[in-house]
């Protein structure tokens, strides 16, 4: 049971907000694996070169708070986000 | 005889042509009619459900963003609010917010001082019209400024303690990757996507945004209901979580 915990931790999942769908998964993977990696800064890119913002939710361990921090390259990404959001960029409205 | 024949059968035929015929055009533009009619039905709803099963998954995915509180204010008032973070020593260092007189205006007067300051903060039409947001007064204080985040609407900036608005942020989310039609997110991912640009990099957003005076887009009498709405809300928030401190 702990094992699988800490599998699913070690997990990040990059997911998307799409117009008339919500979020979508678009990859997902452990930063650990050299394979996983190589997928997750691929996707990480494909998605800057689309033109989207990226975020990673976050909790601060001594409050609690949740908060989001912007993610401007895959080295951005906190070590213990578990979630990586895309979404489109903002624009004068 | 026979030509009487011949004439009784094409004054027959012609008789008969003339009672049928109506008939029968009735019934050949209502066989080709109705596949028009649905072609255009298909064209036009699609999946009825598609939306709302859209703004659902959204939903699910804002809650599980946001603070418990703010999810609640979503879902009971329909906005969230956000503290603004910026303070004068961040802002002086950026051009797009630093304030055109007087820098360092004191802590204490922020609000005050933000009346009389001539900001060029952000784009549009407004751009060093209105004071631009300024600091946080201090941990578990009322923030110096705050942002309202409503769905598919400008962030409003207000002043709590004062309950002044400042100022409206335009910005939208639009997906123009591969999309013919649509480009607008569900309301809640629009709500996350603001909270997460405003909590992550609020500079960045309110540089992306087209910042106008109060009442540009949203109602101010609207807001200021809203922030009606809010206090009471705060209010009855804190009197249940306190009877439920007291509570054995």
């Amino acid at each position: 049971m702990r094992i699988a915990q800490t599998v699913e931790e070690e997990r990040i999942k990059y997911l998307r907000m799409k117009p008339g769908v919500g979020e979508i998964l678009l990859a997902e993977g452990d930063p650990e694996l050299e394979a996983d990696e190589e997928r997750l800064i691929a996707e990480f890119r494909e998605q800057l070169e689309q033109g989207m913002w990226a975020a990673a939710p976050t909790v601060d361990p001594a409050t609690g708070r949740r908060d989001a921090r912007m993610v401007q390259s895959y080295a951005d990404i906190p070590a213990d986000a578990d979630r990586v959001i895309f979404f489109p960029r903002a624009a004068g409205g | 005889m026979l030509l009487a024949l011949l004439a009784l059968g094409v004054v027959a035929t012609a008789l008969l042509l003339l009672s049928v015929g109506p008939v029968l055009g009735r019934r050949y533009s209502s066989a080709t009619r109705p596949k028009r009619r649905t072609r255009r039905r298909e064209l036009d709803l699609g999946d009825p459900g598609r939306e709302r099963r859209a703004e659902q998954r959204a939903r699910e995915l804002l809650r599980s963003c946001v603070n418990a509180e703010e999810w609640a204010m979503y879902r009971e008032l329909g906005f969230i609010r956000v503290a603004g973070r910026l303070d004068a020593a961040q802002s002086t260092e950026d051009p797009t917010l630093s304030p055109t007189e007087d820098p360092t205006p004191s802590p204490d007067d922020a609000p005050a001082s933000l009346a009389g300051q001539e900001w060029s903060l952000g784009r549009g039409r407004d751009r060093g019209r209105e004071p631009a947001p300024m600091r946080l007064r201090g941990p578990g204080e009322e923030p110096a400024y705050a942002y309202l985040i409503y769905p598919h609407k400008p962030i409003v900036a207000y002043v709590p303690r004062e309950r002044r608005l400042l100022s409206e942020y335009c910005v939208e989310f639009p997906d123009l990757t591969g999309v013919i039609s649509e480009s607008r997110l569900p309301a809640s991912d629009d709500v996350l996507a603001k909270w997460m640009a405003v909590t992550g990099d609020e500079r960045r957003l309110l540089r992306n945004a087209n910042m106008h005076l109060p009442g540009r887009q949203i109602d101010p009498a609207r807001v200021r209901r809203d922030l009606l709405r809010l206090s009471d809300w705060d209010r009855r928030r804190h009197e249940r979580a306190r009877s439920r401190h007291r509570a054995p």
